[in-house]
C-alpha cells in the first residue's frame, strides 16, 4: 500500500478523521455534557415527572449513540467510495 | 404443572438448543475456530455481540443498581452504551481490516515485538478471567435458586454445556449460540417488563413507561417514586449528584474499558468486510439498547412495586404483617438474599433508610431500625413474582438470566483460549505447530480455561464484585490506548506502547489496591476506601480513565524521545487505514 496507489490517501485519512472528531463531540456533549455536567442548565425542561438531562442519562444518550454510529458508518462509506478505497 | 417442571422446561429447552446449534456449527479449522471462518454478516454479529457483551452483570445486576442509585447508576447505561461509539470509529473496522485473530496479535505487529504480545496476553487474561468468575457465580446463583439444586452443581451442569459447544464449535459454534442466546435473554427480559408497564402505567412500551403517568395516583411514575421513597428518608430517585468529576470519570473508564475488552473485540474479526464492521457495531447496540432503554424502567418500577408491597395502604400507613408476607419474599429468604429482622418486635415488616436525618421519625412511628434487607442482586429476577405474573415468565427470566450468563462466558473463554493457543502457543513457544495441532491446542486450552473458570465461580474469591472494575480498569488503561495509538498515530514505537501499557497499568492498580487492599487482601489496603480519602474525589472504580490518559501520555513521550517505527510498521499503519483489500481474516 505504500507507493504507487491511485488514491489521494492522505485527504482520505483527513475526512475519515474530522467525521470521527464532529462524531465525538456529539457522543461527548449527549452524555458528558447533557447528561451530568450541563443537567443543571436544562433543569428547566421537564419530561414525564424529571427533567432533560435526567431523560438524556438515562435513554437518550443511548439513542444518540445508536444514530452516531449508523451516521458513520453510511458517510464512511460514501468516503471509501468517493476516494476507491472501498471493498470490492 | 409446578414451578419446578416449569423452569426445567425453560432452562433444558433451551440448554438443548444450544447443543443442537453446536452439533450443526462444528469447527473445522482454525479460522472456524478463531473467527468463524469470517463470513458472518453483519447483523447476525450484532445479535451475537449483543449477548457476548450483555453479561450476567447486565441482566441480572444493572437493574438493580439503577433501583438502588437512581440517577447516579446512570453511569452504567451509558458507559456500557458509548464504549460502542468508541469501538465503532476508532478500533473495530481497522482491526477487521488488519485480518488476524486476536488482539495481542495485532499489538505484537505493530509494535514489532514480542513483549508488547506478551504484555497484551497477560492484560488480556488477567481481564477475562476476572469477568469469567463473575459470569460462572451468576449462573451459579440462577441455578440455585430455579432449579433448586446446590449451586456447585449448577455450575458443573452449564460448564458442561459451554463446553459442549464452545470446545466444539469455537467461535463458530458461539456466534451462532450467542445469536439463540440473545433471543431468549432479550424475550426474557422484556416480557416481564411489558406486563408491569401495563400495570404501572397502561403503555406497553416499558422505556415510555417510565415518563408516563402511574395510574393508581395520577402522578408521573418518577414523581410518585420520588415521593414514596423521601416519604422513607431514603434519597430522591431522580436527584442531581454533588460529585460530577466522578460520575465523569467512572462513565468514561466504563466507555474505555468496554471499547478495549478483548472478547468483544474479536467478535468484529468474523465479518466479512471493513463496511460490515461498521454495520456491525451499530447492529450491536441497536440489539443491547433494547434491553438497556428498558432496564432503567424496569428499575424505577420494581422499586416501586417493592415498596407498594411493603406498605400496602400508602407510607403513611402501617406496613405488612411479617405473616402476611407474599409468597415471593419467603422463597427468596431461603437463598439468603433477603433477610428479615424483627427489631423492634411489632411483627411487622418496616421498610425505610436508616439515616440520621430520618431517625426522629422513625422513633416517632416506633421503628428501630430497617427490617429488611434485600439483596439488589435479585431484583430483575424477582420481578415476575413482585407483579405477580404467571409462572412461564418466572421459568422465562431463569432462562434469560442463564443465557447472558453462558454467552458472555462462552465469549471470555475463546477470547482466554485464543490468547493461549494462537499468542503463546504458537506466536512464542512454538511456531512451526500444524494447523491441525493448533486446533487441537485451541480446543484443549479452552477446556482448561472451562475447568478454572468452574472452579473460581464455585470457590469465588471474596472480592468478586471489586475484580469486575479490575477487569474494566485492566482494558481502559491497557489494551485501549496501544490499540489505538497503533492505528492512529505511525510515531508510536515498541518502547512507547510497552512503557505506556505498563505505566498505565501500574499505575491504574496501584490506585485501586490503596483502596481495596493490595492484590485484594483484606487489610492491606492503606486507605480507607470512603470518599473523603480519594484523591480530587476520584473512586477506585473511576481510575481507569485517568489510566488511560497516563498510558498515552507515556507513550508519547518515550516514544518521542527514541527512534521512530521502520518503515515497514509505518506501512503496517497506513495500510490497515484503508479498507481495500481485507479478504478474510487470515493467519498470515
Amino acid at each position: 500500500m505504500s507507493a504507487g496507489h491511485s488514491y489521494d490517501a492522505e485527504a482520505y485519512w483527513k475526512a475519515n478523521l474530522r467525521l470521527i472528531f464532529g462524531s465525538l463531540i456529539v457522543w461527548a456533549l449527549v452524555s458528558y455534557g447533557f447528561a451530568i455536567l450541563l443537567r443543571p442548565m436544562l433543569a428547566g425542561i421537564p419530561i414525564g415527572g424529571t427533567d432533560l438531562g435526567f431523560w438524556f442519562a438515562q435513554q437518550g444518550s443511548i439513542l444518540t449513540f445508536i444514530a452516531l454510529i449508523f451516521h458513520y458508518a453510511w458517510r464512511m462509506n460514501k468516503i471509501d467510495e468517493k476516494f476507491g478505497v472501498h471493498e470490492e | 404443572m409446578s414451578q419446578f417442571a416449569i423452569n426445567i422446561i425453560f432452562v433444558g429447552g433451551s440448554f438443548l438448543l444450544y447443543i443442537a446449534i453446536a452439533i450443526w456449527a462444528k469447527a473445522g479449522s482454525t479460522s472456524d475456530f478463531y473467527v468463524a471462518g469470517g463470513g458472518v454478516h453483519p447483523i447476525t454479529n450484532g445479535a451475537a455481540i449483543g449477548a457476548d457483551w450483555m453479561s450476567a452483570a447486565s441482566f441480572i445486576s444493572m437493574a438493580g443498581l439503577i433501583a438502588a442509585g437512581g440517577y447516579a447508576n446512570s453511569t452504567f447505561l451509558m458507559g456500557w452504551t458509548g464504549g460502542y461509539v468508541l469501538l465503532a470509529m476508532l478500533l473495530a473496522p481497522y482491526l477487521r481490516k488488519f485480518g488476524k485473530f486476536t488482539v495481542p496479535e495485532f499489538i505484537g505487529d505493530r509494535f514489532y515485538s514480542k513483549n508488547a504480545r506478551l504484555v497484551a496476553v497477560i492484560c488480556l487474561i488477567v481481564a477475562s478471567v476476572t469477568y469469567v468468575i463473575g459470569q460462572m457465580a451468576g449462573a451459579g446463583v440462577a441455578f440455585s435458586r430455579f432449579l433448586e439444586v446446590d449451586s456447585t452443581v449448577g455450575l458443573m451442569i452449564a460448564a458442561v454445556v459451554v463446553f459442549i459447544y464452545a470446545v466444539m464449535g469455537g467461535m463458530k459454534g458461539i456466534t451462532y449460540t450467542q445469536v439463540a442466546q440473545y433471543c431468549v435473554l432479550i424475550i426474557a427480559y422484556t416480557i416481564p417488563a411489558v406486563f408491569i408497564s401495563l400495570q404501572l402505567t397502561g403503555n406497553p412500551i416499558p422505556g415510555l413507561g417510565l415518563f408516563s403517568t402511574h395510574v393508581d395516583s395520577g402522578m408521573p411514575i418518577l414523581s410518585k417514586l420520588n415521593q414514596v421513597i423521601t416519604d422513607l428518608g431514603f434519597n430522591e430517585y431522580t436527584a442531581d449528584i454533588d460529585n460530577k468529576l466522578n460520575m465523569v470519570l467512572f462513565t468514561l473508564s466504563l466507555m474505555i474499558g468496554t471499547a478495549g475488552l478483548p472478547h468483544v473485540i474479536i467478535r468484529f474479526f468474523t465479518v466479512p468486510k471493513v463496511a460490515d464492521a461498521r454495520w456491525s457495531a451499530g447492529w450491536a447496540l441497536v440489539f443491547i439498547a433494547l434491553l438497556y432503554l428498558t432496564a432503567p424502567a424496569v428499575a424505577s418500577m420494581a422499586r416501586l412495586n417493592l415498596m407498594t408491597t411493603i406498605y400496602p395502604d400508602g407510607t403513611s400507613a402501617e406496613p405488612i404483617q411479617y405473616d402476611e408476607r407474599p409468597n415471593w419474599i419467603k422463597e427468596w429468604e431461603v437463598t439468603g438474599l433477603i433477610q428479615f429482622t424483627d427489631k423492634n418486635e411489632d411483627g411487622r415488616i418496616q421498610l425505610y433508610n436508616d439515616s440520621e436525618a430520618f431517625a426522629p421519625t422513625a422513633e416517632a412511628r416506633g421503628w428501630n431500625g430497617n427490617e429488611l434487607v434485600v439483596n439488589r442482586d435479585i431484583l430483575v429476577l424477582a420481578n415476575p413474582e413482585i407483579a405477580n405474573l404467571p409462572g412461564w415468565v418466572i421459568g422465562l427470566i431463569a432462562a434469560g438470566g442463564l443465557a447472558a450468563a453462558l454467552s458472555t462466558a462462552a465469549g471470555l473463554l475463546l477470547a482466554i483460549s485464543s490468547a493461549v493457543s494462537h499468542d503463546l502457543i504458537k506466536g512464542s513457544i512454538n511456531p512451526a505447530i500444524s494447523e491441525k495441532g493448533e486446533l487441537l491446542a485451541a480446543r484443549i486450552s479452552m477446556a482448561v480455561a472451562i475447568v478454572v473458570a468452574t472452579w473460581l465461580g464455585a470457590n469465588p474469591p471474596g472480592f468478586a464484585a471489586q475484580v469486575v472494575a479490575l477487569a474494566f480498569g485492566i482494558a481502559a488503561a491497557s489494551l485501549f490506548p496501544a490499540l489505538m495509538m497503533g492505528i492512529f498515530s505511525k510515531r508510536v514505537n515498541n518502547k512507547g506502547a510497552i512503557a505506556g501499557m505498563l505505566t498505565g497499568l501500574a499505575f491504574t492498580l496501584a490506585y485501586i489496591f490503596v483502596y481495596k487492599g493490595w492484590l485484594f487482601i483484606p487489610g492491606t489496603n492503606n486507605l480507607a476506601d470512603t470518599p473523603e480519602n480519594w484523591v480530587l474525589g476520584i473512586s477506585p472504580l473511576s481510575i481507569g480513565a485517568v489510566g488511560a490518559i497516563v498510558n498515552f501520555a507515556v507513550a508519547f513521550i518515550v516514544s518521542n524521545a527514541t527512534e521512530e517505527p521502520p518503515v515497514e510498521i509505518q506501512e503496517l499503519v497506513e495500510s490497515v487505514r484503508y479498507p481495500r483489500g481485507a479478504g478474510q481474516a487470515t493467519d498470515h
